[in-house]
């Protein structure tokens, strides 16, 4: 059960060595270290194996690897069984699975509610927001691995250094030279317009599309549908005025800008706040097209 | 993101069994486009047998004996090319469908029942091959 590196001293710590050299405190305790640690080991697999015979639990296979452990270096996949308990979702069996089996199983989490965007994961076959996934809806064995694409780091950790450059490249924060009259006057927006940005505020920059997007997977340049979407987002809100506009436009249109996408919709389809990510670039198109359309 | 690192295990783990719709309209709309391609340059090949053809007496092309009839009916002849005509036909009307629900989604309608457009053009696809079969191969055996 632990993915630990495999003891192999296990067979030769039978034998007592205590005698020969008893002086040493320090030897001592390394030794009492040692032994609490094979008790812990124990108990344990004791504990995974009473669970794997419990009819109440699931079994998860988990992606593991770790370049800087020997033991781990080669990918591989550790079965969990974990005690379902009603409304559980795959990051608390994972952090079950952590707490009380195997403490190097490393995934990242902070909110726990689908706020936070840290826990975009490959859950059987499909990125999915570990948090705001529901066990009884997967199928088991639950296979879980690192987002697809993207640089494993170690177990379920991945790089999102890339993606976060493509998010930046969009400049994805308000800009505007035209402000209101007045000293404190505020820059009010209608409903209306904020209706239209409305789910395209939601991003919480997971990077669960960038990870489905199939154009993205090739072509390392391709903004990525969570960029295009913060680009919408901006483009989009009147506030900013018809110059940061065009300025905004000139960065989407580029070459692997929104012309890259082929609307295969697997970022829509996996998106854990549902935004129409297609539909947002399909209408960015549509306004490139526009704004470079002359008659004369 | 696709920097290159071998993942191995999990980057070709059966993937394509968890394709959603678009996808999959994606990937057939890419592989008949290249068939329908391939077909383009065949069906020159064959038809480019009427320019020989055209010089021949009136008689002879009267009587059917010019190069031209020659090949297209030693071709009808056989029975794969019946059955390949069968999924020429297919392949045609599927690209045509898909084309048409790509230009709606191009378009921003509907975007939202994507999955079902594909779908009905899979339908209908099935359906005009089927409806197509007597026409084709009749004669053939």
């Amino acid at each position: 059960m632990s993915t630990q590196i495999p003891k192999q001293t296990e067979e030769s710590s039978e034998t007592e060595t205590d005698a020969e050299v008893a002086s040493k405190g320090d030897e001592r305790r390394t030794e009492k270290r040692r032994r609490a640690a094979e008790e812990r080991a124990r108990r344990q697999a004791e504990e995974a194996e009473k669970a794997a015979a419990d009819e109440d639990t699931i079994e998860l296979k988990v992606f593991r690897y770790d370049p800087e452990v020997e033991g781990k270096q080669e990918p591989r996949f550790d079965t969990f069984h974990v005690p379902f308990t009603k409304g559980m979702t795959v990051l608390d069996a994972l952090m079950y699975s952590r707490d009380n089996y195997d403490s190097s199983l490393t995934f990242r989490h902070s909110c726990r509610q689908a706020v936070c965007g840290s826990d975009a994961m490959f859950v059987n076959g499909g990125q999915k927001l570990a948090c705001k996934t529901q066990i009884v809806e997967l199928e088991e064995p639950i296979r879980v691995e690192p987002l697809p694409h993207a640089e494993v780091e170690k177990d379920l950790v991945v790089d999102m250094e890339h993606f976060y450059d493509q998010m930046e490249a969009v400049e994805p924060y308000f800009q505007t030279n035209e402000y209101p009259d007045g000293e404190l006057e505020e820059q009010r927006q209608t409903r209306e317009n904020r209706e239209k940005v409305k789910m395209s505020t939601r991003c919480i920059w997971c990077g669960a599309c960038m990870s489905s997007c199939n154009i993205a997977a090739g072509d390392n340049e391709y903004l990525g549908p969570a960029a295009i979407n913060k680009a919408y987002r901006f483009a989009m809100d009147e506030r900013e005025g018809e110059e940061v506009k065009q300025k905004r436009l000139e960065i989407i249109e580029q070459e692997h800008g929104v012309w890259r996408c082929q609307t295969q919709f697997s970022c829509t389809e996996v998106c854990p706040k549902d935004i129409p990510l297609t539909e947002h670039i399909q209408e960015l198109k549509r306004e490139a097209v526009k704004n470079n359309l002359k008659f004369w | 993101m696709s920097q290159s690192y071998n993942r191995g295990l999990i980057e070709d783990f059966s993937r394509w069994r968890e394709f959603e719709a678009g996808m999959w309209a994606w990937i057939f709309h890419k592989f008949t486009g290249w068939v329908l391609i391939g077909y383009l340059f065949t069906h020159i090949a064959v038809l480019s047998t009427g320019i020989p053809a055209a010089g021949a007496s009136e008689a002879a092309i009267m009587a059917g004996e010019d190069v031209y009839t020659q090949t297209i009916v030693s071709l009808e002849s056989l029975l794969l090319v019946r059955l390949l005509e069968v999924g020429l036909l297919a392949v045609a009307v599927f690209h045509m469908l898909n084309g048409t629900r790509l230009l709606l989604v191009d378009l921003g309608v509907g975007l939202e029942s994507q999955n079902k457009s594909f779908y009905a053009s899979l339908i209908l696809t099935g359906a005009i091959t089927v409806a197509s079969v007597p026409t084709f191969i009749a004669g053939a055996f």
